[in-house]
């Protein structure tokens, strides 16, 4: 079978993981200097698909052809040697060595003989795709967005003319993705192929010019973004019409859970990481926390359950002060939290064991005898299936093989099994396909009916606006203001994030 | 031809079995080449192997002498294993276990039996698990790399014992050789089935180790903290203590082996209680893929391989250098196939050359 035009066409992609069929006859086309959006569900087939056409998976039927020729690619150098390469949401960097050395690692050409000509090369192409890498600063000193630039220009070095970006947004701040678009938009007038995952439709409707849906391993449609709108396009993706909106309910009581003041800590380096948080949270309330990434978010959270080192401040939970409790007795009163890292998992769930494993993690200290008892447990995860709809062949299959999506709610459902009081949940729809976000607001919703204190961190100020009954800025481990989530603007918060005070907040 | 390795996703049980086969017949076919060049019938060698480590109740004794110590160490190394924690120092575990078990042997020689051979047991697994806990308690603290400590750790207490035997601890009518004297009756662990007790406490923490493993929460709290620290932390496991507690009871198993080589195989304290069987055992806890009831199998084996390589020195006249080196072979393409099951060799590829062209 031959192609029509396409630079990058795929055809009849098939490709079936044990009894999960991940693409089942899938086509895409992308062309040269096109931005081609791939759009579905967690779970759809996006990553399987692009991971066969980089090399790493093989189909198991079906044409991959670049530039009107068949390639048959066994792993990702036969790819890259063809001119496809792919940016993982998982980095493949190595911390130790510079970016220099990580972009020359593993190169066929001598290593140290012609390195002063790689470098030259190297910022040829710095300068064509208007790319910033310090070519000289250690991986380890690196933030998430640098370390994806790395990555960037490693494979435009090794070649590629087709990049394939998996949900690179996901891990970036907003100033970071601005940043991102304008490589993304200058590979393209380059004369790159530029294939983009995500499922944040803002970003599709900016920098696509052609979008793929995706639906359960399906092909669905190829669309122009001018002759289409989210609306469409999710309706596209959930195979049915749906309401997008956030719903708010009204609180119910005013009784104080939680009650933080004058919270201070230090990190490693001695360096004061909070600076006197002071808030508190009421039963049945969502508190929204709003900054950027960096701002001593992941500090708290690690500090309200037991888990950071405080060096001074209360934290009163029901009129006790856990302050300098251990995170078990965090646990056992009652607190979940739950962080959704960069890199999904590792902070939380261990990728090779089985849902009911998992599940068992937070299980285990509340029963009786040295013995795990995994029974209930593994009724909670056919639970954990049914309610929150986890794509998984069953619960004995180790979750590294779930799609990315449905490893978080793997995660979210356990966390809220643990029928918490004060539910502590950062980035709980990183990575997650629309109709699932929206799932999971349902469910903090009612979570939050049922009189659970929710501490809500997120990067979204869509999702903080429209969910949260108040929403406390924070900026450089300092609060700069809580405003109330009904009457507040997206400008003000960021200001906020910046760190401007409010008025009446100045301490 | 141009070649090169390529990392494999995952393998399932069907091939990693056929993967094991392979390398199984490729080792005997090659050491049969081999024993052909020595003039020698494969077939009846291989034979004689196993007749040497089966063929009689004597033998078969013998074999299960040599399997003892690699189940139980395998055991102890299981547990710091599955943890990523890399004890490397089951050797020195073993001897330090041999060592205090021996004080007590040495020194309440009139203690009754059972009494004296219960509390041996006990000062073994705490000779031993006290000697792990030295490592993890300074890779708990600062991080320090386990795997240089432990082994680090081997040679003091190798020369611990040498020290003894050639010092404090020399047998005063050994005219002046340098040993250590021997123990007592009451000191050694009787006979049970033909062979000495070990066996039966080996079979023993088998089924405990498979319980603790499995079923307990230290033991999943060990597996959680192996596969994520973060994990772990969030779960709210102590870490230190863990981290302590399982090196306790890795190196507690180890010395537990001390104590039975020390009783049963050497009836004394020597240098030579270990005699490398702590590094022997890493090799069959890896290849029992750190589970007890596998580890038991692959233990047995290697022992029969061992025995079996030892008898037909003497029944066909080959040299020891020949026998270790049929020895080595067929390890050789066993632990060689481990890497296969993680590898696979692409051979040539019509894209190797376009790199440069794709980016021009
Ligand atoms: N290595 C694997 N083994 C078994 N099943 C797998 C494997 N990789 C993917 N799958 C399954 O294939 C299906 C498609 O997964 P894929 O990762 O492609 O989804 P996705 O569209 O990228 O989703 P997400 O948006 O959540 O990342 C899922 O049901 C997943 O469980
Ligand atoms: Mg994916």
């Amino acid at each position: 079978m031959k192609n029509g035009s396409a630079y990058v066409s795929m055809r009849d992609i098939t490709k079936i993981f044990g009894t999960v069929l991940a693409t089942d006859g899938m086509n895409l086309d992308v062309e040269k200097g096109e931005i081609h959006a791939l759009l579905g569900e967690n779970g759809a087939g996006k990553s399987t698909l692009m991971n066969m056409l980089s090399g790493i998976y093989i189909p198991d039927s079906g044409h991959i052809f670049i530039d009107n020729q068949e390639r048959k690619f066994s792993s990702p150098r036969d790819a890259i040697n063809a001119g496809v390469g792919m940016i993982h949401q998982h980095f493949k960097l190595v911390d130790i060595l510079t970016a220099l050395e990580n972009i020359l690692l593993g190169q066929r050409k001598g290593f140290l003989l012609q390195k002063k000509e790689q470098e030259i090369e190297i910022r040829k192409i710095m300068e064509k795709f208007h790319l910033e890498v310090d070519l000289k600063k250690y991986v380890y000193e690196m933030s998430v967005g640098e370390k994806q630039n790395l990555e960037i220009l490693k494979t435009l070095y090794r070649g590629a003319r087709v990049l394939i970006l998996d949900e690179p947004t996901a891990v970036l701040t907003p100033q970071e993705t601005v940043v991102l678009f304008r490589i993304m938009r200058r590979m393209k007038e380059q004369g790159c192929a530029v294939i983009f995952i995500s499922h944040k439709m803002n970003e599709v409707m900016e920098i696509a010019d052609r979008v793929t849906v995706l639906r359960k391993g399906q092909t669905i449609d190829t669309l122009k973004k001018e002759e289409t709108n989210p609306q469409e396009l999710t309706e596209l993706m959930v195979g049915r019409p749906i309401d997008l909106s956030i719903k708010r309910l009204a609180r119910v009581t005013d009784e104080r859970v939680l009650k933080v003041s004058n919270l201070r800590a230090l990190n490693e380096e001695g360096i004061e990481v909070l600076k006197g948080i002071k808030f508190d949270l009421c039963a049945g309330e969502i508190l929204g926390v709003a900054g950027i990434a960096g701002s001593g978010q992941k500090e708290l959270c690690e500090a309200l359950a037991g888990l950071y080192p405080i060096k001074e401040g209360e934290i009163l939970f029901k009129g006790e002060d856990l302050a300098g409790k251990n995170p078990k007795e965090f646990i056992s009163r009652g607190i979940s939290m739950s962080f959704i890292p960069e890199d999904r998992l590792g902070m939380g769930l261990v990728a090779s064991m089985d849902m009911v494993d998992n599940i068992l993690l937070k299980q285990y200290h509340h029963t009786k005898g040295i013995f795990v008892q995994r029974k209930p447990a593994a009724t909670k995860a056919k639970e954990i299936i049914k309610k929150l709809d986890v794509q998984t062949p069953g619960i004995d299959h180790p979750i590294k093989n779930l799609s990315g999506g449905n490893i978080q709610k793997v995660l979210l459902g356990r966390e809220l099994d643990s029928q918490p009081e004060l539910l502590i949940t950062a980035y709980p729809v990183r990575g997650l396909d629309i109709n699932t976000c929206l799932k999971i607001y349902d469910i903090l919703n009612e979570e939050k009916k049922k009189g659970v204190a929710i501490l809500y961190i997120a990067e979204d100020l869509d999702s903080l606006l429209g969910l949260c009954d108040r929403i406390m800025v924070i900026s450089n481990g300092e609060i700069t203001g809580i405003v109330d989530a009904r009457k507040a603007t997206k400008e003000q918060l960021g200001a906020m994030m910046l760190g401007k005070k409010e008025d009446d907040y100045a301490v | 031809m141009q070649f090169r390795l390529v990392k494999k996703p995952e393998i399932t049980q069907r091939q990693y079995t056929v993967i094991i086969l392979t390398a199984i017949a490729l080792a005997l076919l090659t050491s049969g080449l081999f024993i052909l060049l020595l003039g020698l019938n494969p077939i009846q060698v291989y034979l004689a192997m196993l007749n040497g480590a089966f063929g009689s109740t004597y033998r078969l004794e013998q074999t299960i002498i040599v399997a003892i110590p690699l189940v139980i160490i395998s055991l102890g190394i299981a547990v710091a294993f599955k943890m990523k924690f890399w004890n490397i120092g089951a050797e020195g575990q073993v001897i330090m276990g041999a060592f205090f078990a021996s004080y007590l042997a040495l020194n309440y020689q009139d203690a009754p039996k059972p009494l004296l051979l219960l509390g041996m047991l006990a000062a073994g697994f705490l000779g031993g698990g006290l000697w792990g806990l030295i490592p993890a308690f300074f890779k708990a603290r600062w991080g320090t790399n386990e795997t240089i400590v432990t082994l680090m750790m081997n040679y003091i207490a190798l020369k611990w014992i040498t020290y003894l035997q050639y010092g404090p601890w020399k047998d005063p009518n050994s005219m002046g050789f340098p040993k250590i004297p021997n123990f007592t009756a009451n000191a050694i662990l009787p006979n049970f089935l033909g062979v000495h007790l070990g066996w039966v406490i080996a079979l023993i923490l088998v089924v405990i180790m498979y319980f603790f493993m499995n079923h307990s929460k230290k033991g999943f709290e060990i597996a959680v903290l192996g596969e994520s620290l973060n994990t772990a932390r969030y779960a709210g496991v102590n870490i230190f203590r863990t981290i302590l507690f399982s090196m306790f009871i890795s190196g507690g198993i180890c010395g537990l082996a001390g104590m039975i080589q020390a009783s049963a195989v050497g009836n004394t304290l020597s240098v030579e209680v270990a005699g490398g069987v702590g590094y022997t055992a890493i090799i069959t806890a890896w290849l029992g893929a750190l589970k007890a009831p596998w580890i038991v199998l692959v233990s047995v084996l290697f022992a029969a391989l061992v025995q079996g390589s030892s008898y037909i020195q003497s029944a066909f006249g080959i040299s020891a250098a020949s026998a270790s080196l049929i020895q080595a072979m067929i390890l050789f393409f066993v632990l060689g196939s481990d890497f296969f099951t993680k590898y696979k060799v692409v051979f040539g590829s019509e894209f190797l050359t376009r790199g440069k062209e794709a980016r021009e």
